[in-house]
This record gives C-alpha cells, sequence and structure tokens, in this order.
C-alpha cells in the first residue's frame, strides 16, 4: 500500500505568474474552468445556429436578423456545424472534461490527476481543436455541410458536398478533439483507479465518478474504428483513394457502420456523467442514500456493453443486412431495460427522501422527467418497422432532443448551479436560477413536441426550405414549425438570465463556505474553491458517499473522511 | 526510484530463436501452392507468435487479471464489428441484388486472370 | 517544490499496479481498437475483393519478413532492458533501448527502401483498393513506431542516468504491442496473395 505525506507539498510553493496560472497550469481545477468556458463559448455559437436555421425553418425564406440570407449551403453548413458543436465541442468538454477534471481528484481524495502535464496537453490539443473548426468557416466554400454523420461520398467528394476545405477542417478538427478525449479519459480512469483515498473501496466512489470513468473507457473503446474510418474519409477527400467510393470498389456503408459503431455508444458517453450528476444531486437534496448503488453501477455496466452492439438502428433504411436489421432491432429494445431501471432507481432514491427543491434539485427532476420522454420515443426508433417511416423525419429530431437537451444542456445547469459554489466561492442567486429554469424548460416542450407532430406527419429533415417541394410542404402544419421556432427564442432569450447570474455571482454573489449543501462528499470537505493541492492533509475514507437521513447524529449526514 | 520486480526474468534470447524459426516455417509456408498450408503458415502461425509475445515479454499472465481481460474484451469489440459490417461490405452480391454493377464489370474487364 | 515532482495521485496505486504501468496498458487498449478496426476494415475488403490477390502479389515478401525479424530482435533488446531496469542497472538499460530503437530505424529505413520501389512501379495510394488499405495500415504502424523511437530515447536519457526506470518497462509494452501489430500484418499484407 503506499504511503504518503501527511503533509501536502504542493501548498508551499510560490504563486506563479499569471501566464503559468491561467494559460499554462497543469493544476485540474484551472484546467477544468479551459473546458468549462471553451463550452460554454462553443454553446453559444452552436445556440446562435440553432437560432438562425429555426428563423429559417419558421419564417422560410426572409431575412434572418442577425445574420442574413439563408441559401441551401449554408443551412446545410448550419445543421452540421451546429450537431457538431453540439456533441464534440460542448456536451463532452462540459460534462465528461470539466466535471470529470474538477471532481474527480476532489471526490476520490487526492492532490491532483495521475498525470498533471497530459492533462494540459489534453486541453491545449482541444484547444486546438476547436480553433480548427472555428477556420473551416473563413475559407472559400465555408463550412463543411456535409452532416454530422458526414456520410461519403457527398463528404469525400469535395464536387459533391461545395466545401472541400471546410469539410477538411471540420474532419481534422474532429480527429483533434478525439486525440484530446483519448488522453484526457485514459488520464481520469488511471486517477480513479489508483489515486484513491486510503479507505475508498470500489463502492465507495461517488456515482458520477464512477460514470465519468465508464464514459471515458467506452469513448476509447469504441473511437478507434471511427479514428481509423476518419484517416480513410481524409485520404479519399485529399488524396484520391477509394476506400468510400462505389465507383472504385470502395463502399459508403463501411463508413456508415464505422461512425456509428461509434456514434451509439458516444450518445451514453455524454448520458452516463449526465446521470452521475443527477445522482448526486437528488442523494443531497433528498438527504438520502442512492437507492441501489450497486445495481445502478451494475446496469451501467449493462448499459455500456449493450450499446456496443445496436449501431445499426441508425442505418436501417441504409441498405443493411435485413436480418442484421432484426437483431439490431432486438438488442436495441433491450438496451432501453437497463436505462429505465436507473430511471426507477433515481425515482426509489427521491421516494420518502425529504426533499428541498433548490434550483440543483429542480434540474435534476427536469432531466428525469425529459429524459424519459426521449427514452419512449426511441421505441419508435429502435424497431425497425416504424423506424423505415420514421427515419430522416422530424420526429427522429425532436427524439434525439428530449435526450440530448437533458444530457447537454439540463444536467449542465444541474452540475453547474450545483458545484458553482464550490467552484468559485459564491453562491447563486437562488431567485434567477429558478426563473432561468421554469423558462429553458418549459419553452423547450414548446419547441420540440410540435416537431414530434410534424415528424410524424412526414417532414422530413435537412430540408432548407418546403418550399421548393410541393408534395413537402405541407401548409397546414407551418404554425408548428413557426411555434417551434418562437419557443426557441423564448429559451434562449432566458438563458442571458443565467449568464447574468453566473457572471455576476462570480463577485457579488453570497460567500460560501466548504458545504452550503451539506453534501457527504470529499470534495466539500475542502475550502470553497479549493487551493492549489487540494487537501492541506489528505483525507482517509471511512464510509460509502451517501450517509444521509442518518439517525442519531448532530446532523443528518456523514462525510466519507469523518472516522464516526 | 525502484522498479517492481515481480517478474521472473527468463533466458529470453530462447523465445526469440522460437519466434525466429516461426517466422522462417511462415515464410517457407507461403510459397507452398496449397491454401490451406498457406493459410495456416501465415495465420496460424501469427497467432502463435503474438501469443508468445504477449507473454513472455509483456508478461501479461503475470499481471493482475483484468489486465488480459480488459485486452481481450477490446479484441472482442472487434470481433462484433467485423460481424455486424462484414454482411454489408464483405458479400459483393446477394438475393436478387448485385454490389456496384458498374463498378464490378469495371474490374471484372480490367484485372487479368487471377490463378492459386 | 521542483517542477518535477510528482502529484501524490501518480504515486498511489490503488490497483495494485504503478500508475505509469497502469496509464500504458489502456493505452494499448485504446491502440488495439484503432488497428482493430482498420484491420477488420481491410480484412473486409480483402475477403470480399479477391481479385485484389493479382496487387497483393506485388509486395516485396522478403522485405516484409526481414522487417519481421528486426522488429522480433527489437523486442528482444527492449525486454532485456526491462530486465536490466529490474536489476535498477541504468546505463545497460538505457543501452538496450537505444539498440531498440536502431532497430526501429532500420525497419523504417528498410520500408523507405521498399516504399520507393513500389512508387516507381507505379503502385501509389491510390492505385486502387489494396494500395491504399496498403499504405495506410503499414503507414499508420511506421507512424507508431517512430513515436515508439522518440519516447524509447527519451525514457534512455533518463535511465542512462538511473532515473524513472519504471519508464522502461512501460515503452518496451507499448513496443512490444507494435510488434505484435506488425506480426498480424506481415501475412496480411504480404504473403496472402
Amino acid at each position: 500500500m503506499s504511503t504518503y505525506a501527511v503533509v501536502n507539498p504542493h501548498i508551499e510553493h510560490d504563486e506563479p505568474g499569471m501566464f503559468k496560472k491561467y494559460f499554462w497550469s497543469t493544476d485540474h481545477k484551472v484546467i477544468a474552468m479551459q473546458y468549462l468556458f471553451t463550452g460554454m463559448a462553443m454553446a453559444m455559437l452552436g445556440g446562435f445556429f440553432a437560432y438562425v436555421f429555426r428563423m429559417q425553418l419558421g419564417f422560410p425564406n426572409h431575412n434572418v436578423p442577425g445574420y442574413g440570407f439563408v441559401t441551401p449551403g449554408r443551412y446545410n453548413a448550419l445543421v452540421t456545424m451546429h450537431g457538431s458543436i453540439m456533441i464534440f465541442w460542448v456536451a463532452m468538454p462540459v460534462l465528461i472534461a470539466a466535471f470529470g477534471n474538477f471532481l474527480i481528484p476532489l471526490m476520490v481524495g487526492c492532490d491532483d490527476m495521475a498525470f498533471p502535464r497530459i492533462n494540459r496537453l489534453s486541453y491545449q490539443i482541444f484547444l486546438i481543436s476547436a480553433i480548427v473548426l472555428l477556420s473551416s468557416f473563413l475559407v472559400k466554400g465555408g463550412a463543411f455541410g456535409g452532416a454530422w454523420t458526414a456520410y461519403p461520398p457527398l463528404s469525400a467528394n469535395g464536387n459533391y458536398n461545395l466545401t472541400p476545405l471546410g469539410s477538411v477542417l471540420w474532419l481534422v478538427a474532429v480527429a483533434l478533439e478525439f486525440v484530446a478525449f483519448l488522453l484526457g479519459g485514459i488520464n481520469f480512469t488511471v486517477t480513479a483507479m489508483n489515486s484513491r483515498a486510503p479507505g475508498m473501496k470500489m463502492y465507495d466512489i461517488p456515482l458520477i465518478v464512477w460514470m465519468i470513468v465508464l464514459a471515458s473507457v467506452i469513448f476509447m473503446a469504441s473511437a478507434g474504428p471511427l479514428i481509423a474510418g476518419a484517416v480513410m474519409l481524409l485520404f479519399d477527400q485529399t488524396m484520391s483513394t477509394g476506400f468510400f467510393d462505389p465507383t472504385r470498389g470502395g463502399d459508403p456503408l463501411l463508413w456508415q457502420h464505422l461512425f456509428w459503431f461509434f456514434g451509439h455508444p458516444e450518445v451514453y458517453v455524454v448520458l452516463l456523467p449526465a446521470m452521475g450528476i443527477v445522482a448526486e444531486i437528488i442523494a443531497v437534496f433528498a438527504r438520502k442514500k442512492i437507492f441501489g448503488y450497486k445495481t445502478v453501477l451494475y446496469t451501467t455496466w449493462a448499459v455500456g456493453f449493450l450499446s456496443f452492439v445496436v449501431w445499426a438502428h441508425h442505418q436501417f433504411v441504409a441498405g443493411i443486412d435485413p436480418r442484421m436489421a432484426n437483431i439490431f432491432s432486438i438488442t436495441t429494445l433491450m438496451i432501453s431495460v437497463p436505462i429505465t431501471e436507473m430511471i426507477f432507481l433515481y425515482i426509489a432514491t427521491l421516494y420518502g427522501g425529504s426533499i428541498t427543491l433548490g434550483t440543483p434539485m429542480l434540474w435534476a427532476l427536469g432531466f428525469i422527467a425529459e429524459f424519459l420522454i426521449g427514452g419512449v420515443t426511441g421505441i419508435f426508433l429502435g424497431s425497425s418497422g416504424t423506424d423505415i417511416y420514421l427515419h430522416d423525419t422530424y420526429f427522429v429530431i425532436a427524439h434525439f432532443h428530449y435526450t440530448f437537451v437533458p444530457i447537454a444542456i439540463i444536467s449542465v445547469f444541474a452540475g453547474i448551479t450545483f458545484w458553482y459554489p464550490k467552484m468559485f466561492g459564491t453562491m447563486l442567486n437562488e431567485t434567477l436560477g429558478k426563473i432561468h429554469f421554469w423558462g429553458t424548460v418549459i419553452p423547450f416542450n414548446f419547441i420540440f413536441i410540435p416537431l414530434f407532430i410534424t415528424g410524424t406527419a412526414g417532414d422530413q429533415r435537412r430540408v432548407y426550405s418546403y418550399a421548393q417541394f410541393a408534395e413537402q410542404s405541407r401548409p397546414a402544419l407551418q404554425h408548428l414549425r413557426t411555434t417551434s421556432t418562437i419557443a426557441l427564442l423564448v429559451m434562449l432569450s432566458f438563458q442571458f438570465v443565467f449568464l447574468f447570474n453566473f457572471f455576476w455571482s462570480l463577485r457579488n454573489g453570497k460567500k460560501a463556505g466548504p458545504n452550503p449543501w451539506r453534501s457527504a462528499t470529499l470534495e466539500w470537505t475542502v475550502p470553497s474553491p479549493p487551493p492549489h493541492g487540494n487537501f492541506a492533509e489528505l483525507p482517509t475514507v471511512y464510509r460509502g458517499p451517501y450517509e444521509y437521513g442518518l439517525p442519531g447524529r448532530a446532523d443528518d449526514f456523514a462525510p466519507q473522511n469523518i472516522p464516526e | 526510484m525502484t522498479t517492481e520486480s515481480h517478474v521472473h526474468h527468463p533466458n529470453y534470447v530462447k523465445t526469440w530463436a522460437i519466434l525466429v524459426l516461426l517466422l522462417v516455417v511462415s515464410v517457407l509456408g507461403s510459397l507452398s501452392h496449397v491454401r490451406e498450408v498457406v493459410l495456416i503458415a501465415a495465420f496460424g502461425i501469427a497467432f502463435v507468435k503474438a501469443y508468445l509475445v504477449a507473454k513472455n515479454f509483456m508478461h501479461v499472465n503475470v499481471e493482475k487479471r483484468w489486465v488480459p481481460y480488459l485486452l481481450v474484451v477490446c479484441l472482442l469489440f472487434i470481433f462484433i464489428l467485423f460481424a455486424g459490417v462484414s454482411p454489408d461490405v464483405m458479400k459483393q452480391s446477394g438475393q436478387h441484388w448485385v454490389k456496384n454493377p458498374i463498378a464490378t464489370a469495371t474490374q471484372a474487364a480490367s484485372t487479368p486472370a487471377k490463378h492459386e | 517544490m521542483s517542477a518535477s515532482a510528482k502529484p501524490i495521485a501518480n504515486t498511489r496505486a490503488g490497483t495494485g499496479i504503478p500508475t505509469a504501468k497502469l496509464i500504458t496498458w489502456w493505452v494499448i487498449a485504446s491502440e488495439i481498437v484503432i488497428f482493430g478496426g482498420l484491420l477488420a476494415s481491410y480484412i473486409m475488403h480483402r475477403l470480399g475483393h479477391p481479385e485484389w490477390s493479382e496487387a497483393a502479389s506485388h509486395t516485396n515478401t522478403w522485405a516484409g519478413a526481414f522487417n519481421t525479424l528486426v522488429l522480433l530482435t527489437s523486442s528482444l533488446c527492449a525486454v532485456s532492458a526491462h530486465k536490466a531496469a529490474d536489476a535498477l542497472d541504468g546505463p545497460r538499460a538505457a543501452k538496450l533501448l537505444r539498440l531498440t530503437a536502431l532497430g526501429g530505424l532500420l525497419f523504417l529505413t528498410i520500408k523507405g527502401f521498399e516504399w520507393t520501389k513500389d512508387i516507381h512501379e507505379g503502385f501509389v495510394l491510390s492505385s486502387g483498393g489494396f494500395w491504399s488499405f496498403y499504405y495506410v495500415l503499414a503507414g499508420l504502424h511506421g507512424l507508431h513506431v517512430l513515436a515508439g523511437m522518440i519516447i524509447m530515447l527519451i525514457v534512455a536519457a533518463d535511465a542512462a542516468k538511473n532515473r524513472e526506470l519504471q519508464r522502461v518497462e512501460c515503452i518496451g509494452l507499448y513496443w512490444h504491442f507494435v510488434d505484435i501489430v506488425w506480426i498480424f500484418l506481415f501475412p496480411l499484407l504480404y504473403i496472402a496473395r
């Protein structure tokens, strides 16, 4: 067993200059902030793109204020960039890299990640990937417009996609982002496995740490084949190879399979940290331990494994072997079982709890409710029979936004409002927080419920204007499309409440103590914000992370590091 | 900085010699005109060599058990990938369909006749 | 605190495996799926395109076989370096690591000559399905050989001063993995006709 200094050597060195402290730091908390702020900035860009294309769809062929006229090519680039940015440059950096970096060393009771310099390198590579992506807007032809799924031959051939430079830059940006997350993810995994405080056994680890680690492992295992595919696509784009060119003996379906072999586990890569955040919050705000911690863990492993055998449900109408379609339908319906079980376990955690509806708890409950809708609508898409009709309609868009928005937005706000005091040392304003919550969640439903309806009626995706396609136009439904757009405008305007609250509270918020939420996990035992090196004296752990509602104690909870 | 000396270090040259011998056998076997011999010589021996490197050089068998399990699971995922994708990518024709009729016609015309 | 002081996080070993080796195993796991994905794609295409055997017959089997010998020998040097490091003989480990890197250099040199000849005969990346895969597979592998060599020389520099000896085993593990990938690439690209 390892020995460690009782006094943490990190606490003692001199204060570094501003460059070293904020731009060249190896401190996991600084790196977490770098990821968080980069992710937030990219979210504003991705949200702006949604605004533009929804304005086009809600008020077709008018000038969009703040943007201009949406041509077909620009529309394609907007939806492509919206999807790519939201998944790769918002959801992943914030959920995995920001929360993972900030929380893991604190929650397992050590002073930093196992490899701080690799940590710094991963952010730098990530930043470069974001810059490469943004540069694609400035080149001739503009940003790539072949959808975030980048199916060849469209994505491989500049004569087809009309964005030859943009498509190469997009691919390179995605590849760099993958490298950053492979490095970061392996660092998280090794830290969580090896660097735990003495006494913290496998089942004493907070669920969010487990979730981020499992997400990193799933990402690592699924990204490999896509990296191979990306190399092949890059050469098809630039070196006249024919890996995916049917006229030269290649097969476009190979790309689809390689992409979705990654693409499906990827959605669980972002789902797992979101569920981890919700788990942490509901335990604290219901003053109750997680119902069935081990079951949650085992079902997560099951979800992780099953996520690798469902991918072709994205390709039911692509011309795959119909026998494979049967198999993938079955596995896809199967995977809904463990996820549902996890939701049941969360509900069981809440049942009988002493619930306070603080802002983080509102967000956590909102996640459960909205994700449930997303999940059940997935059943229709997982069965190949109904998917044949629904594929490429707005039903799919509504389904995945009912899963992705809870993941990338609702749970992120849950996490930020919950850990803000720890990160920044002040409290967010509760009233503004609640206004922001309702102003986000209610309009969100009004954006996507109309899209379920229009999708079922047959509205096709990735069409910039139905005016050009008489049989598609269904003018009777235009009021639904417009409603969706207006709801988005409402939702976006409420985000300014959050931005104001976030930045105003940095200076003017009520000062936060170490443990404003009275939580039992280790990150709440250190000052807010934690100093470099985290713990003046490294903790020993004596119990699990969710010992709440205990009778006969001065407090109703037992922190992990207190012996009795 | 001390290292973990939990591995027993045998004579590695012996393993190396076996590997080189296997290499020679596989190359000689590949010159055969019998397809099965070539396949076994090439790939069967490759598996044996990989196993020897993993066991004797990487000491995978001495590691904690989950390490080889992890590596095997990664391989398993690749097999799953192969199983799910090959019906589409590997097959050139099936019931009532032919893949890339233009491409296959062009290729059949341009490649010289092959023989085993 | 000096710049090279390790965080306590790095020195703990909750799994019983030292942190450096633990991260090496995870890196190898991630490389298995990268190369595995590429190899699986190649194998699917190769099995589905028997007409590629004509193109495949033009790869230089003797160069491939000799390169296999080079990599196997360099693996021997790498594992001997590990043995030396375990005996706390840093300078000897460094010497053996440098010999391993030399083997990598020889591998890449032979490949350079081999590819020069192939290109002169008109077989380039875009010469058709087989050659595209051939260059991507061997090229990606070659990049890993190069990266391995560079890291190996950095580890050797430290080992020569008896520092960070645990890294000798780790870079050796990576190198053996690169060797194993070649053990499969050789029959796939050079023998299967």
